[in-house]
């Protein structure tokens, strides 16, 4: 089903601690226009703990999170 | 939009985590514009506070020198600066702490003259000066102008501050008319004045300014905060804009900036320029 969603950005954030996950998802947000999707890869732990919870506090919509091959996460976050 | 280097989104990353500022506030305040009237008590904290958000452009006026007895509660002077001026001594720690931010310096005394001219310029001006003649000339030239203004005042252990969006909300002439006699309040020099109340209240002045570059939450508008540190009582006034304002009622009286009595740059008798504003 994932492969019906295409994201409009794209932000690798793998080896990116917290907060500064969090902070580069917020300018790749901002660039884009509401209802578009930013794709945002995460490592596990921390990162994939704090970044989902603080962006839908913000308003913007979780519509995907998937297990990568290398135990990393993808966010699809639709820009509210 | 700007494009922020990775360097500033380390540097701001605290305000770009902020939901009420973000990426468009931090924005904002690289492209605002703030004047503080003093480089002293108040001006300090509210200079390196400005400059550490990243507001992008601060202009500082003060025309005296550090003395030895500023260095109480003056926190961006240091020993090492006594005799210097006191806006290049600011200016040296703003750029310290921020090299991003550009920090104009106008080492004269604000007039009736020059005051329209220079806060022309600004999105937002922060008073933290010591005397009731600059704190009208402030009021009333911002009002005239339109400029958005922080009061702010300190005595002994307490302060005072309110914020005033001209033509909107109460002005300082709505509240307290006329400076007083010059003899009827105690100055600086004579009451004292706990050091640390002066970064009290120059931080509220300085978040209000950030406040308002960026339009997050509400501002001290119609509103007069006070403390008294002894007991750390704070209160809130509340204020009406008053149809009778000579500067901004329905009938002002005031057309034409007048510099009352005030002290002359370089005067010896620091008793005239330290006073302060009791605020009451
Ligand atoms: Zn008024």
């Amino acid at each position: 089903m994932s492969d019906a969603i295409k994201p409009d950005a794209v932000k690798d954030c793998r080896k990116v601690g917290c907060p500064m996950n969090l902070v580069y998802a917020k300018v790749e947000l901002a660039k884009l226009q509401s209802g578009q999707v930013l794709e945002i890869l995460l490592d596990d732990g921390a990162p994939i703990g704090n970044v989902p919870g603080s962006v839908t506090r913000e308003g913007h919509r979780i519509i995907e999170q998937k297990r990568l091959a290398d135990g990393a996460w993808s966010l699809l976050i639709e820009k509210k | 939009m700007l494009d922020f280097t990775s360097e500033q989104l380390e540097r701001y990353s605290r305000h770009i985590l902020l939901q009420d500022v973000g990426v468009e506030g931090q924005e904002k305040l690289l492209e605002g514009k703030v004047l503080i009237v003093g480089a002293g008590g108040l001006g300090c904290p509210i200079g390196l506070y400005l400059a550490a958000a990243g507001v992008g452009t601060i202009g500082i006026v003060d025309c005296d020198t550090v003395d030895i007895s500023n260095l109480q509660r003056q926190i961006a002077h240091y020993t090492a600066d006594i005799g210097r001026a006191k806006v290049e001594s600011a200016k040296e720690k703003m750029l310290a702490i921020n090299p991003g931010v550009t920090v104009r310096t106008y080492q004269e005394y604000l007039s009736a003259e020059n005051i329209r001219a220079i806060i022309r310029d600004y999105d937002f001006v922060v008073d933290g000066t010591d005397n009731f003649p600059t704190k009208f000339l402030v009021n009333d030239a911002c009002g005239m102008e339109g400029i958005p203004f922080s009061h702010g005042g300190i005595l002994r252990f307490d302060g005072q501050t309110m914020t005033v969006l001209p033509g909107e909300s109460a002005c300082y002439r709505c509240v307290f008319r006329e400076p007083p006699p010059p003899d009827a309040v105690p100055t600086c020099s004579q009451a004292g004045v706990l050091g640390a109340i002066a970064g009290m209240l120059g931080t509220i002045q300085a978040a209000e300014a950030l406040k308002f570059l960026t339009g997050a939450g509400s501002l001290l508008t119609d509103t007069l905060l006070t403390f008294n540190a002894k007991n750390m009582d704070f209160r809130k006034i509340r204020l009406t804009r008053q149809k009778d304002c000579p500067l901004c009622g329905e009938n002002p009286t005031i057309s034409e900036l007048s510099d009352n009595v005030r002290p002359a740059c370089g005067l010896q008798e620091k008793s005239v320029r330290q006073a302060c504003d009791a605020g009451h």
